[in-house]
């Protein structure tokens, strides 16, 4: 019987494991579509951004509640992995609580702890239910929220459930077959799946141990499952809102990239040194799809959770514009998703007549943007969709002159007046006659 | 009045201690000019050896790199470097955000290197070294005065208290508006968008705006942005509130108390 167990749990994590590892490759290269630029500039103050930001989870906190209860979640996750280890090591060698006997009395205060955290999560979880689909939290229902991202969400929130359900069961079950069975390790009184013992103290020993078994598997496999499921859904940030973070534009949120290639054009132009350009075929002018993003922009869309934060405070969406900093990285998610799995299944990729601009974000939504910042600033986990709006406002005005006619005017204005309204240059200093 | 430009104190064998960048509104548009006027009699009061570029001053080119034309951008950022530098300009200020923000975060990559601040800083140092003296219980005293944080001054440049502190030394009432300092909404004009109509939508972003400065009660609403100073003006006039409300920039409020 403990075999076959094991044999099976061999099984289940190698499949798994397959699974995983055939996203994450194509995840990576999904995100190495992009432009390969090197950030490789001020290590600490990355690192800071990282422990203060993803780890620390500083901006979350700038909404108390829903931080708090995130918090829970959040250190439910990182501790109760602990507990997963413990699981994956038992079903290897057939072992049941293997760290028990070696951590004696602190076994038991670490399950406790475990068991507090599950029920924290639980409840975190049937709040944040109850927020998206009974209080209707109008952020995520707005209308890049379509039925597959408040699925994706309501998945998520319901799996967490059911995973610190059956942690909570099988700790039942256990505390009871440990009284009944030598196999079944003493943890000491577990406190909060001790309320749940009556519901099973009258069952035999053997169904005990069916549903104690069926509750670890169901959890194990569960949390298998959900690690493979995690790589398709919103729900990425729990890893990448580490290196996004760390990776972050480090400038003033008001400073917008260079283009070298533009400065090696404008000083041959201006006769100020002619910097021979470099070889190979160049590149597009700003950002049509996503390859001429940069990699970081890409990753950051597979960071985005979907929160809507930034919808939220965005000046243009609040005003009944198209725009919404959300819909930018999840259009530049799902555009990455749909390269991906054509080069997968050998496809044409990026030459499949789509692109990022015009297919997925239109012009209409680009030029209602104001620059604010107000979207940088209230991500998170540090994601910039203002970048990539710029960059695709490069693409329309240099490659395709598609910029609003008033822009047009405007740039016309600059060079010919040098302001951006039609004003005599030699009136710009009347205001001194006065 | 008394703006020499940096061509004249060059003329004379002299520098200025710090160049005015005036910015194409507050050269051009008629209610930025004013305040234009009002922080040059400021800089007059407290004999600070300035200079303006006059007409040599071009297009920052913030609004072009905005809507996404690099080239433009670059060819003025390019020929006002070499103005300023060839002129040797060591510190620049401006009462215009965008200027601010493009001449301090983005001339250097482009070989422009100076020390840039926003007029609102500069109105803060001069009245905490006691070099702006306000006259003793100004109109301002006990009134209700509200402050639109500019987003290219706040979000972009974390500058938020500075204008907050030279509003307090005029002894007003300063009260907040709901949405604030890294929540501060815009007025609409950023990005470019002050050079186009606004795209389809239910609402202008300034009348917004406009609505959380009424909700305040205040009868002055404080700006730091000619971009601003006019957004927030036309909401105003939108509201038939332009004649009970004042919508003034810092320097105005400063000129006017001293």
């Amino acid at each position: 019987m403990h075999y076959l167990q094991q044999i099976l749990f061999v099984i289940t994590l190698a499949v798994a494991t397959y699974f995983i590892r055939k996203r994450v490759l194509r995840i990576r290269a999904n995100i190495n579509l992009g432009k390969q630029n090197e950030i490789k500039d001020h290590p600490s103050a990355r690192l800071s951004n990282m422990l203060l930001v993803a780890f620390g989870q500083k901006k979350m906190f700038k909404r108390i509640i829903p931080a708090s209860l995130h918090f829970f979640i959040y250190v439910g996750f990182l501790v109760i992995n602990l507990e997963v280890l413990e699981f994956v090591i038992d079903g290897l060698l057939g072992t049941h609580r293997i760290f028990a006997p070696y951590l004696g009395g602190f076994y038991n205060v670490l399950m406790n702890l475990f068991e507090f955290l599950a029920v924290a999560v639980f409840l975190a979880c049937v709040f944040f239910l109850t927020r998206r689909n009974v209080l209707k939290i109008p952020r995520f229902w707005s209308a890049e929220m379509t039925s597959w991202p408040r699925l994706d969400a309501n998945l998520i929130l319901v799996t967490e459930i059911i995973l610190m359900s059956a942690i909570l069961t099988m700790n039942a079950t256990d505390q009871i077959v440990q009284t009944r069975d030598d196999h079944y390790v003493a943890t000491g009184s577990l406190f909060f799946s001790s309320y749940l013992i009556p519901f099973f103290t009258n069952l035999d020993t053997s169904l005990l141990v069916i549903i104690e078994r069926f509750a670890w598997w169901f959890h194990i496999i569960g949390i298998l499952g959900f690690a493979i499921y995690v790589t398709y859904s919103k729900h990425l940030h729990i890893f990448l809102a580490f290196p996004n973070t760390y990776f972050a534009k480090l400038e003033a949120k008001g400073h917008i990239n260079n283009m070298p290639v533009v400065t090696r054009e404008v000083k041959s132009m201006l006769g100020l040194e002619t910097v021979a350009a470099p070889d190979g075929e160049p590149g597009r002018f700003g950002a049509k799809d996503i390859n001429d993003l940069s990699w970081n922009n890409l990753m950051a869309a597979y960071s985005c959770t979907e929160c809507g934060r930034c919808t939220s405070e965005c000046p243009a969406n609040l005003t009944g514009k198209k725009l919404s900093p959300r819909k930018i990285m999840m259009d530049t998610r799902d555009r990455m998703e749909e390269v991906g799995k054509s080069l997968e299944t050998g496809g044409p990729g990026l030459n499949d007549g789509k692109t990022l601009l015009n297919d997925y974000i239109t012009k209409e939504e680009i030029n209602a943007c104001t620059s604010c910042n107000a979207c940088v600033e209230a991500c998170p986990v540090l994601i910039n969709p203002l970048e990539i709006i710029l960059e695709l406002r490069r693409y329309a005005a240099m490659e395709e002159s598609g910029s609003p006619a008033q822009w047009n005017s405007m740039f016309q204005n600059i060079e010919t007046s040098f302001a951006p309204w039609k004003f005599s240059p030699s009136d710009r200093a009347n205001w001194i006659d006065k | 009045m008394n703006a020499p430009t940096v061509a004249e104190l060059v003329a004379k064998g002299e520098t200025p201690e710090i160049l005015f960048w005036v910015g194409c509104a507050g050269s051009f548009d008629d209610r930025a000019k004013r305040v234009t006027q009002a922080f040059v009699k400021i800089l007059n009061a407290v004999n600070i050896k300035f200079a303006v570029l006059g007409t040599e001053e071009t297009c920052t080119g913030d609004p072009a790199r905005r809507a996404g034309n690099e080239f433009l951008f670059q060819m003025q950022a390019m020929s006002n470097i070499q103005v300023l530098n060839g002129y040797g300009i060591k510190k620049i200020v401006t009462a215009c955000p965008h200027c601010f923000n493009t001449l301090k975060n983005e001339y250097p990559e482009l070989g422009g290197n100076y020390e840039v601040v926003h007029h609102t800083t500069l109105l803060q140092q001069l009245i905490n070294e006691g070099k702006i003296k306000m006259t003793e219980g100004g109109s301002f005293k006990g009134k209700k005065i509200t402050y639109h944080d500019s987003c290219y001054l706040g979000r972009a440049n974390n500058i938020y208290e500075a204008p907050r502190e030279v509003l307090k030394a005029l002894d007003a009432d300063l009260v907040e508006m709901k949405r604030s300092r890294t929540t501060g909404l815009c007025c609409g004009a950023g990005g470019a968008q002050m050079f186009k109509e606004p795209e389809k939508g239910n609402k202008e972003i300034n009348i917004v705006r406009t609505e959380d400065a009424l909700a305040t009660g205040a009868t002055t609403v404080a700006v730091a942005c000619p971009f601003c100073m006019t957004m927030i003006t036309d909401g105003m006039k939108n509201k038939e509130k332009e004649d009970e409300i004042k919508v003034k920039d810092l320097a105005e409020l400063i000129a006017e108390s001293l």
